[in-house]
């Protein structure tokens, strides 16, 4: 544990940007987990008498055009957004490194196969897929989750696989071979924490992308209905009013860039992380 | 005396900036190069040399600057200038020749465009005129066709000619200064060998004054007429060539003399000298003189006060505090030649039981893209044939050595052999018992007693794992010690390597190469193997680690009884350590013979060519008296007959050409394939050498 404390301020320090990122995403989700329990309003309950009203200290954000309370829809919004696509991602994350791992490291006719169902996997748009799924799953969030990892399985197999083709040729994997091991227990041993950094990078990257996707599915109107509150979605309603009221686009549109940049941030401070000590760069 | 020189450097200090902080890679460097002088500069990795060529380029990386002092170039100071103003020295008043050739030619472009692309920015010359210039270039480094040649893009030239259009295009504006920063590393020895004839005839006949930066002490001897040492950032010591060889006054200098295997040094005579400790790191660099950690002579004032560089013969310059005691014979003799150690005891199990392992036969075809590829074009269905009818023995407790230029398919047969590589054809047995082709396929008790050494020390470990963690595998996997047994055995097993036992909690990236290499040994001899197949193992070390890491060998095959199948593309290594030699070309061994009287010949012409190729660290030794034309044939096209006749200094005529030649069998018991019988051999060897 102390080891794991070391390597972490090892490697967030000297990278602010990284820390910021690290910081940025720690708000959110600390936000996401405590906020709804703070706020005394209802993210979906109506109430005439307030609407559109600008920040006061009752309403810190101001309210919509139904008299919701903003703060309170971005918070419940955000705890949406992060469950449904950090589940997602993980998900995704772990099936494409499992496969990533396997085709890479097998290669020859598995490999191949795999490579050709997830090329045509990868030139189906990802909105017509999404569209699809709605069609057949109906649209709730988890069309939405499974969209996410049948989108993001083939890519994320694909950076892990090219990283195993590089590993793999190293005399170390090789001296494995020699020793006997396994090829469960060379993979685990000695292929994955080499992985790990790229691992790292792309989960990050596939979490912000995912947001992005779960933002601008809501906002086409596909996944969430109203009047559950979701950040694109909010961005959608807000189009008729931010004339009259800016915050109610403001606050859920500025959320959605603050946690996508944050997660970016992060994906560095989370390579050097996995890097072995010694060389951090 | 009195001419001014061409390149004076005085007092220069070096540094790369990191994290903010200045560490200075060369510190305090004064040397001087005349006009048609060759200065030597020899150095470990990590000696700075390359920094200090790069800094009288003045083409430092963008953390890297020029801290103090002046690169004078006839009288000009380059330190001083900016980038744009370089850009109208480098190449036409300063060029340089580098280490590997295909990297420094743009892929893209024709031969004959990128000398011809020189000639026009330095010399004024336009369009034909500039590409006549080229071709006449080519022809200066001997390029028996220069037309071609011109039309030819990078790629399609093997790396010996592109190492001669390099020194064609650094020599095509005639420059004033030229700077050789290992120029032949990256070549095979007979390429070597030819392409410092190259350098010795062009160095002649120009003017220039040029700076041969290498690591090889054998190609300086040959080259160099005054040599600079440089360790740990400093100029040591600065002698004409004869002079540092003969009679060096840095302990250095002289140690690192003494670590170079000689050609017929065996291990049965000599243990290698070797130089205990490491290069001391930029970051914590000694107070006193930078080498007196590692130096037998150090006392108080060495550890304390750093040694000036000062003249102690005229012409030869030490930074010793202790340069007399050098002079007076102070260097402890044990340092320089250790008696050899008693191995007779080995000697005995030679021949007497069945050998160990035994290849029979072996043939390794790699095929070229697949099967599509083959129906369109009908040249991809011929394979590369990398091994091609090999039959070798391994007896136990022996070291077989297998020699052979790169391509000559002598990694693939070591990788075969462990089961890295599916062969064609052929049989892999171990004491009678024939293997499956494939490692994951072998029992694990054949995988305990046949293991492997790697090349490169870097890959060679996880950079993940422990050093403890990596040594540990192996012993619970193949050996099946429990936990707290394998930790004991860890634990010896760094003892058995001479690195200290806290080292099982490092990581790799806290060792040097040559600890890594011991580790990689060590966890070699993990599970007690038969046999340890050692894949170049020193080739990426420097001298003096070498010298360490091969006396390693030795003391554990004596002590544990381990046979070696060692392929090296170092003959003096190989010669070193071998009972056996065996010279491998185009995947087909050659010649074999006992290592005993392995160097008195008479030789399979092959041989005979890489023996006098091997550039000697002695500046009065002959030159190469053999010279092979032309280059390695591919593995593709193996050539009809005796696959060496392309090349062959000895040819004979249509039979060697049409005619595989039988094995010939010397009175001494040396196997070799060739037409010409032993006794004709040896008088036509002898009779060439004029001694």
């Amino acid at each position: 544990m102390l080891r794991f404390v070391r390597r972490f301020r090892l490697a967030f320090r000297g990278a602010p940007l990284a820390t910021a990122g690290a910081v940025g995403v720690a708000f959110f989700l600390f936000v996401a987990l405590i906020g709804p329990f703070l706020t005394p309003y209802d993210p979906v309950v109506n109430s005439f008498s307030e609407r559109l009203q600008p920040a006061s200290a009752l309403h810190i954000m101001g309210t919509d055009n139904f008299g919701r309370d903003i703060l309170a829809r971005v918070m419940y919004g955000g705890r949406n957004m992060l469950v449904l696509t950090g589940s997602a991602t993980t998900v995704a994350v772990a099936v494409g490194l499992a496969v990533g791992l396997l085709i890479g490291y097998t290669g020859g006719w598995l490999d191949e196969i795999v490579m050709r169902v997830f090329d045509s996997l990868l030139a189906l748009p990802a909105l017509m897929l999404t569209l699809l799924l709605t069609r057949s799953l109906g649209p709730n969030r988890f069309t939405l989750l499974v969209a996410i990892v049948v989108l993001y399985i083939p890519i994320v197999a694909r950076v892990i696989r090219s990283v195993v083709l590089d590993l793999k040729t190293k005399s170390y994997i090789e001296a494995a071979v020699l020793g006997g091991q396994s090829r469960f227990r060379i993979l685990a041993r000695e292929v994955l924490p080499g992985v790990l950094p790229a691992l790292a990078v792309e989960a990050s990257l596939r979490f912000s992308y995912a947001i992005f996707l779960v933002a601008s599915l809501s906002y086409l109107g596909i996944g969430v209905s109203r009047p559950e509150p979701d950040w694109g979605l909010m961005v959608f309603e807000a189009r008729d009013w931010y004339a009259l009221a800016p915050w109610v686009l403001f606050w859920p549109a500025v959320s959605i860039v603050f946690l996508v940049v944050s997660v970016n941030l992060l994906s560095d401070g989370l390579r050097r992380f996995f890097q072995y000590s010694g060389s951090t760069p | 005396m009195s001419v001014a020189p061409r390149l004076q450097v005085d007092n220069l200090t070096v540094g790369y900036q990191l994290n903010g902080r200045w560490l200075d890679a060369v510190r305090h460097a004064s040397f001087s190069v005349r006009a048609g002088e060759t200065l030597g500069i020899v150095g470990e990795s990590g000696s700075g040399k390359s920094t200090l060529v790069q800094a009288v380029m003045h083409y430092l990386g963008a953390n890297g600057a020029i801290r103090s002092g002046a690169v004078s170039l006839d009288g000009e100071d380059l330190a001083e200038k900016s980038t744009h103003e370089m850009r109208e020295i480098w190449g036409a008043k300063l060029s340089m020749v580098p280490q590997d050739p295909y990297s420094a030619l743009n892929p893209s472009l024709k031969i004959g465009e990128q000398i011809a692309e020189i000639s026009r920015r330095h010399m004024g010359l336009v369009g034909e005129a500039a590409l006549e210039k080229a071709v006449e270039t080519l022809r200066d480094v001997r390029i028996a066709d220069p037309g071609d040649v011109t039309r030819r893009y990078p790629h399609q030239l093997s790396g010996g000619m592109q190492q001669r259009v390099a020194i064609a295009m650094a020599l095509s504006t005639d420059p004033r200064l030229l700077i050789l920063d290992e120029p032949t590393t990256s070549l095979d020895v007979t390429t070597e060998a030819a392409v410092l004839d190259l350098f010795q005839e062009l160095l002649q006949r120009t003017s220039c004054a040029t700076l041969f930066v290498t690591h090889n002490l054998g190609v300086i001897a040959r080259m160099a007429d005054r040599v600079a040492v440089m360790y740990a950032g400093e100029l040591m010591e600065i002698a004409p060539v004869r002079e540092l060889f003969r009679r060096p006054l840095l302990p250095y200098t002289v140690q690192l003399l003494g670590c170079v295997p000689r050609l017929g040094q065996g291990k049965r005579e000599v243990e290698l000298p070797t130089i205990p400790g490491n290069i001391p790191s930029l970051r914590d660099m000694p107070t006193g003189c930078v080498f007196a950690p590692r130096c037998p002579l150090a006392i108080d004032i060495c550890r304390a006060e750093r040694p000036k560089l000062e003249e102690a013969r005229p012409g030869h310059a030490v930074a010793c505090h202790r340069w007399r005691d050098v002079e007076a014979g102070a260097m402890p003799e044990q340092a320089v030649v250790r008696p050899a150690r008693d191995l007779s005891a080995q000697n005995g199990t030679a021949s007497s039981t069945a050998p160990l392992l035994e290849i029979d036969n072996l043939r390794v075809q790699f095929r070229r893209g697949n099967f599509i590829d083959s129906l369109i074009d009908p040249k991809k269905r011929s394979p590369v044939r990398a091994v091609d009818g090999v039959s070798l023995q391994v007896g136990r407790g022996l070291t077989v050595g297998l020699v052979g230029e790169s391509g000559s398919g002598k990694t693939t047969l070591a990788r075969s052999v462990v089961g890295l590589v599916d062969p064609t054809s052929g049989k892999i047995a171990m004491l009678s018992a024939e293997l499956p082709h494939r490692a994951v396929q072998r029992e694990q008790e054949t995988l305990r007693h046949l293991q492997m050494v790697f090349q490169q020390p870097e890959e060679s470990l996880n950079p993940y794992h422990t050093v403890g963690e990596t040594l540990r595998a192996p012993l619970v996997q193949l050996a099946g010690k429990d936990t707290a047994d394998a930790d004991e055995q860890v634990r010896a097993l760094l003892r058995a390597v001479h690195l200290p036992e806290d080292y099982a909690g490092r990581l790799p990236a806290e060792l040097s190469g040559g600890e890594k290499q011991r580790v990689a040994i060590a966890r070699a001899f993990a599970a007690d193997p038969d046999l340890i197949v050692c894949d170049e193992p020193v080739s990426a070390l420097d001298v003096s680690v070498q010298a360490s890491v091969l006396n390693l060998l030795v003391e554990l095959q004596k002590s544990r009884g381990t046979a070696y199948l060692f392929i090296s593309h170092d003959l003096a290594v190989v010669g070193y350590l071998a009972d056996v030699i065996a010279v491998i070309y185009l995947g087909y061994i050659m010649e074999i013979s006992d290592a005993n009287g392995f160097f008195a010949g008479p030789h399979h012409p092959y041989t005979e060519a890489l023996l006098s190729s091997i550039p000697v660290p002695d500046p009065d030794a002959k030159p190469t008296r053999i010279h092979l034309e032309g280059d390695v044939p591919s593995a593709v096209a193996i050539p009809s007959g005796c696959r060496f006749h392309t090349r062959c200094p000895r040819y004979l005529g249509a039979i060697c050409k049409d005619v595989e030649p039988p094995w010939m069998t010397t009175p001494e018991g040396r196997q070799y394939r060739c037409h010409i019988p032993p006794d004709e051999l040896a008088q036509v060897q002898t009779s060439a050498v004029p001694d």
